[in-house]
């Protein structure tokens, strides 16, 4: 089981008060009736999925029941950080290489 | 390659079982080859197979990574059935179901598929509903399915707690006889057997790490952990990591992969007589030929390539599996183990061209491809053969996803995902 630090509480906690709610950064169109086919398939379907860092986001549902945000490697499951809602995509990670 | 029979044991016996030959050949790998598979499980080796039995396309090169059938075709907890409700599912996993029926007499290679039924059970009134319309669906169809009350459910799983005061009490179950389990190690290693007798190359401990494209954008070949192999059709095949091969192909993919895990108990004597699975509580389990009890349980909520997963997800299982069974509340657990499976916004395979030329994938099997294995690999071949979908896969596009013309299984299966 993960533990996972929110950023409200600012506290670490088990993984079964959390949910996860998917990739992080990605940006509902203001315009949802003009997008095209292709856009809203990326938008709604595409994931990158990666092998490695993954920005994800997660909601203490049985906590402050917030959303916010984490970078995690997807390999071990470690948490490099999590950040809150509506703060940017961080550019440096904390003791990750790339 | 020597046919096995009762004569070829007897032979052996007499002097001293030293004629078995290898099972498959593991050959170096040659510059290039007409089609190239990414992935030795089950899907891929069979879709070698049925390319060299069916398409007489036998220059074909199967490259894994680690060890063939290590993966998911030998984690996952074996069972078939075609119960699905969408006609499109129905239609490629029954085309599987009647491919199983007969597969050790095509493989001469002992599969020990056992139709010994799978039964669902129901727990309450929407229960009941979403079961009777699957079985419904299912007879349109012409998949047999039918219904049980609690009291045949017993008759037919007599371990199963039927008692009207347990905390999900069995109203009702949904039957397919037809269902049942497999080796799931022996079908990869048959197909394995078939396929490399024909001439396609099995090269293991061989890892893709990139594609290969021409200016024109079609596929020329693949970057291996042993060299670039060329080859103008390359089919992935590589379950949890398909996006990640798909990536290095600038495809990018409608999926996620999560470890899902399954746990076997201490053998015990002959105790469980078909597959039992409850949607409600979720647990599913059955009983292998050892006398395991083969317990499934579900995914992790995050993407995940651990091939591990949480203890809660098993405790959870294991709170079911004794809900259902209080029988088995002092069994001991033996081992547990994850794999990672890729899962579509649907919950339903994609077995496809892709907008790149020559590059065609096979993945999104989800929680539930091992059943699929023999249709799978039989109309995926058709597909890179051909280059145009068999009948049968051609609605499992990757731009239904574009269109919105979607199998939703996520909603329908019989199966919580």
């Amino acid at each position: 089981m993960l533990l996972i630090r929110c950023p409200y509480c600012e506290e670490e906690r088990p993984e079964l008060e959390f949910r996860n709610a998917g990739e992080a950064h990605i940006a509902r169109s203001a315009n949802m009736a003009g997008e095209s086919d292709d856009d809203f398939e990326k938008f709604f379907f595409i994931r990158s999925n990666p092998k490695g860092i993954i920005y994800e986001r997660w909601r203490h549902m049985h906590g402050c029941a917030r959303f916010f945000n984490a970078v995690r490697d997807t390999v071990t499951d470690k948490f490099v950080m999590t950040y809150k809602a509506g703060e940017p995509k961080p550019s440096k990670l904390p003791g990750v290489g790339k | 390659m020597k046919k096995y029979s009762v004569f070829a044991i007897a032979r052996e016996a007499m002097r001293g079982h030293k004629g078995w030959e290898e099972q498959w050949s593991s050959p170096e790998p040659r510059k290039e080859y007409d089609v190239i598979i990414v992935g030795a499980g089950g899907h891929g080796l069979a879709t070698a197979y049925y390319l060299a039995t069916v398409h007489g396309i036998t220059n074909v090169a199967v490259l894994e990574k680690g060890w063939l059938g290590g993966g998911n075709t030998g984690r996952n907890t074996t069972i078939i059935r075609s119960n699905y409700l969408y006609d499109e599912s129905a239609g490629i996993y029954d085309h599987a179901l009647k491919l199983w029926d007969g597969l050790s007499q095509e493989l001469n290679y002992n599969v020990m598929y056992s139709a010994r039924g799978v039964m669902m059970l129901a727990h309450n009134v929407h229960d009941v509903q979403v079961l009777k319309r699957h079985v419904h669906a299912n007879r349109l169809n012409g998949i047999d399915n039918e219904w049980l009350t609690p009291e045949q459910a017993k008759e037919f799983c007599p371990p199963l707690n039927t008692s009207k005061d347990a905390r999900y009490p069995v109203v009702g179950a949904a039957l397919q006889r037809r269902g049942g389990t497999a080796r799931h190690d022996a079908v990869a290693w048959g197909y394995a057997r078939g396929a490399s007798a024909r001439g396609v190359h099995i090269i293991q401990n061989c890892e893709v790490t990139g594609v290969k494209r021409a200016p024109n954008g079609a596929v020329m070949g693949v970057d291996t952990t042993r060299g670039f192999i060329g080859a103008k059709k390359v089919g992935v095949v590589a379950a949890g990591h398909s996006s990640v091969i798909m990536n290095m192909a600038g495809v990018r993919m409608p999926l996620e992969s999560y470890p899902l895990q399954a746990l076997v108990s201490e053998p015990v004597k002959p105790v469980v007589p078909c597959v039992v699975m409850s949607n409600t509580v979720h647990a599913y389990i059955s009983q292998s030929d050892k006398g395991e009890l083969v317990i499934g349980a579900g995914t992790d909520q995050y993407v995940s390539y651990s091939q591990t997963g949480g203890l809660h997800i098993l405790q959870h299982t294991l709170d079911a599996i004794c809900e259902m069974f209080p029988i088995f509340t002092r069994m001991k657990m033996l081992r547990s183990w994850g794999g990672i499976v890729d899962v579509t916004p649907d919950r339903s395979p994609i077995l496809a061209k892709t907008p790149v030329p020559g590059l065609y994938v096979n993945c999104g099997w989800g929680t539930g491809g091992f059943k699929a294995t023999p249709g799978s690999g039989h109309v995926f071949a058709h597909t890179i053969a051909k280059d145009d979908p068999h009948p049968i896969n051609a609605p499992f596009t990757i731009e239904r996803f574009r269109t919105g013309r979607l199998i939703d299984e996520a909603a329908a299966a019989a199966v919580a995902h």
